[in-house]
């Protein structure tokens, strides 16, 4: 009966160019089913319109890709019939109430009159505004707004959803309640695909790309991408006192860069085997209070700054 | 093409335009404005042209009884009686008067003697139409007392006058050519043009503007789906204005309407598909609000009010412009419009107009939706 491909959404060498300006450059990923793909990058770097692209919003300028199995040049309509799509604005109508907005979506994509109430409650329930289903949309606040539009664009109960920065400009607790929405969704089987440029939230996806100046410079699972596309290591070091040390650490030969990370400090060295009997030794010779030194594993906003930085030494020597 | 989702687009509409008092008022409020303005205030009649007089020859019988004739005449109004040329400068120069009849000292003595008698006219020449119109009025009333005179002249030598040509006009349509009759209904369409393709060329480029469009491509939704929900709320409203407009000039203006409604209803039909589609046309192109409204206004507007014979009438037009006026929609829907009000005419005769409108309609309903789907990708 389910004979969907277990690739979802498979792209190749797609390109995007605005007049001279590339905003995609060539990328290719294939995106499999059920997963929380994240597309990650700085502002500008091409996520949004990668994101289009997919969704049949933009027209490539060369290259090929399937979302759902359907091409995404020649079969935009039926691309459109299976996918929830949420644009970085809020792109509600601010004049509408909350279930004007449910029903308007509820039209667009056909639901039959006997389910329309259902799926409403299911929408309100979601977005939590079982209070608010009467009021216009442009009183509710930012967080409510978001999850309103994530449950217009599930109104259809799409296989895949597409979502272009969904959390920007949201406080931290609706973040976190936001995630664990997509989580659940993924858990149902929906192909997720969201673009973010916050790094933390990275941690969520099973697989991402990093996209920067249009062009993918990492891909993989969060562990793939904390092994293979850091060139340089991170260390712990628990002493006592360490704000007064941070500055003598960060001018050590073996250290590239030292930041205190809580009470700790952990500090980006080229090779932790070399670094960490050094910053022992200096430790000890000046008396501090040494707790522990150790290689840890590096955070994906490390991997991030360590790949963009990289990018851009390639590129400054060409 | 799927109804479920044009009716749930032009229900979203709906809602937005009962919402948005700014629509909303120049949806309905214009129209019932413009008739009044148009229909009181732009009246094309001259007549009461102010006049000051100067009889220098005010001891004469035969002076007075000449300007009995402007005095009683309904196309005069006598604003003073004055004794210097000062007075007259003044008052034309600040507009109190736009005539002045001088009749110097020896008016009655040449007469008396059988001389031509000259008499003075000093006109306003700064609005050269209604200044041509006031000379030709005063021509006709000293042609009225030359005939008189003559006559008198005739019989007081035992001659009776011979019969001389007369006219006797027999106006057909509009018996008193009252010219609110040939206004209203350009106004009429003039408010079609108006609300139709000023407040549609906002509604796509609105989208645009809020980003909503972008929701909505990503759907499944299809370019004539759109273009369709949105056109249905806003005909219903054209016709809601047609209706006040006829209503309006039926019975408080007076015209008449000697047509058939149908007739209207098809052909407001016509007219209201065209005009619609063109403001759609222009939001779809022009993305901002702004923009759109400037367009419009531009393209819709002007061309209706200057180059449809609403107030201009075609024929007196450079040969250039009157081949741009064929472009005009307004100017078939004016045509058709007068026809069905004054003169009961039916498709028979003006189905050449009727098939101009039909071509607008589909031309730029096409348009409309092809442009739209341009854009959407």
């Amino acid at each position: 009966m389910n004979n969907a491909p277990e690739i979802a959404v498979s792209v190749r060498e797609l390109e995007k160019r605005f007049g001279d300006f590339t905003a995609v450059n060539k990328v290719t990923f294939d995106v499999r089913q059920g997963e929380i793909f994240g597309f990650l990058g700085p502002n500008g770097a091409g996520k949004s319109t990668t994101i289009r692209m997919l969704c049949g919003i933009y027209a490539p300028t060369s290259g090929s890709g399937t979302v759902g199995g359907f091409d995404i040049i020649r079969e935009q309509n039926l691309i459109k019939e299976h996918i929830g799509y949420m644009s970085q604005k809020f792109s509600l109508y601010d004049d509408l109430t909350v279930e004007e907005n449910i029903d308007f979506y509820s039209g667009i994509y056909k639901i039959p009159a006997q389910e329309r109430q259902a799926r409403k409650e299911e929408v309100i329930r979601l977005a939590n505004l079982e209070d608010f289903r009467h009021r216009p949309t442009k009183i509710i606040s930012g967080g409510w707004k978001q999850r309103l539009a994530l449950g217009c664009a599930l109104i259809h109960h799409p296989q895949m959803l597409f979502l272009d920065e969904p959390t920007s400009g949201v406080d931290p607790i609706t973040r976190a309640n936001f995630w664990a929405i997509i989580k659940d969704l993924a858990g149902k089987g929906v192909t997720i695909f969201v673009t973010t440029h916050y790094m933390d939230e990275a941690e969520n996806c099973n697989r991402m790309v990093l996209i920067y100046h249009g062009t993918i410079i990492a891909m993989g699972t969060p562990e793939e991408m904390k092994t293979k596309f850091m060139k340089s290591d991170v260390v712990e070091i628990v002493l006592a006192e360490a704000q007064n040390w941070i500055d003598d650490l960060g001018r050590l030969d073996v250290i590239k860069e030292a930041a205190l990370f809580g009470s700790n400090i952990h500090a980006v060295v080229y090779e932790a085997e070399k670094a960490i009997p050094a910053i022992t030794a200096y430790l000890s010779g000046r008396g501090a209070e040494v707790g522990e030194i150790r290689k840890i594993m590096p955070s994906l906003e490390d991997v991030f700054v360590s790949a963009i930085e990289n990018y851009d030494k390639a590129h400054e020597k060409s | 093409m799927n109804l479920k989702r044009i009716r749930a687009i032009a229900w979203k509409e709906f809602i937005q335009i009962k919402r948005d008092p700014r629509s909303l008022a120049l949806s309905l409020g214009i129209p019932v404005f413009l008739l009044l303005i148009f229909g009181f205030g732009l009246s094309l009649d001259i007549d009461r042209v102010r006049t000051i007089v100067w009889n220098q020859d005010a001891s004469s019988k035969v002076t007075r009884d000449f300007l009995l004739n402007f005095k009683y005449s309904k196309y005069f109004h006598v604003v003073a009686y004055t004794d210097n040329y000062d007075d007259i400068q003044h008052r034309i120069d600040s507009g109190q008067a736009m005539l002045a009849l001088v009749i110097p000292k020896d008016f009655s003595h040449f007469l008396e003697a059988g001389k031509a008698a000259p008499l003075q006219l000093i006109v306003d020449g700064s609005d050269a139409n209604t200044a041509t119109i006031a000379m030709n009025y005063v021509r006709s009333v000293v042609y009225g007392y030359n005939v008189q005179l003559l006559s008198r002249m005739l019989l007081s030598r035992g001659i009776a006058p011979r019969a001389q040509v007369e006219a006797r006009p027999r106006i057909w349509y509009n018996m008193g050519l009252t010219s609110t009759w040939f206004i209203v209904p350009g106004v009429i369409a003039m408010i079609i043009m108006i609300v139709s393709a000023l407040v549609t060329s906002l509604c796509v480029a609105r989208e645009w503007e809020r980003g909503t469009m972008e929701q909505l491509i990503a759907t499944p939704v299809k370019a004539p789906e759109l273009v369709i929900g949105k056109f249905i709320p806003y005909f219903c409203i054209g016709f809601f204005d047609l209706i006040v407009g006829v209503l309006m000039a039926r019975f408080l203006f007076g015209v008449p309407f000697r047509g058939n409604y149908l007739t209207l209803a098809l052909m407001s039909s016509l007219f209201l598909t065209g005009a619609l589609s063109q403001g759609i046309y222009i939001s779809v192109v022009a993305r901002t609000q702004l923009m759109a409204s400037q367009l419009a206004s531009l393209t819709t507007l002007i061309p209706t009010l200057l180059l449809s014979g609403f107030i201009y009438p075609i024929f007196n037009m450079p040969k250039a412009v009157q081949a741009i006026t064929y472009f005009v929609p307004a100017r078939y829907y004016i045509i058709i419009l007068r026809e069905l009000f004054l003169k009961a005419g039916g498709l028979a005769v003006m189905w050449d107009e009727a098939l101009f409108l039909f071509l607008f309609a589909v031309l730029m309903f096409t348009f409309a939706i092809r442009r739209f789907k341009k854009k959407v990708v």
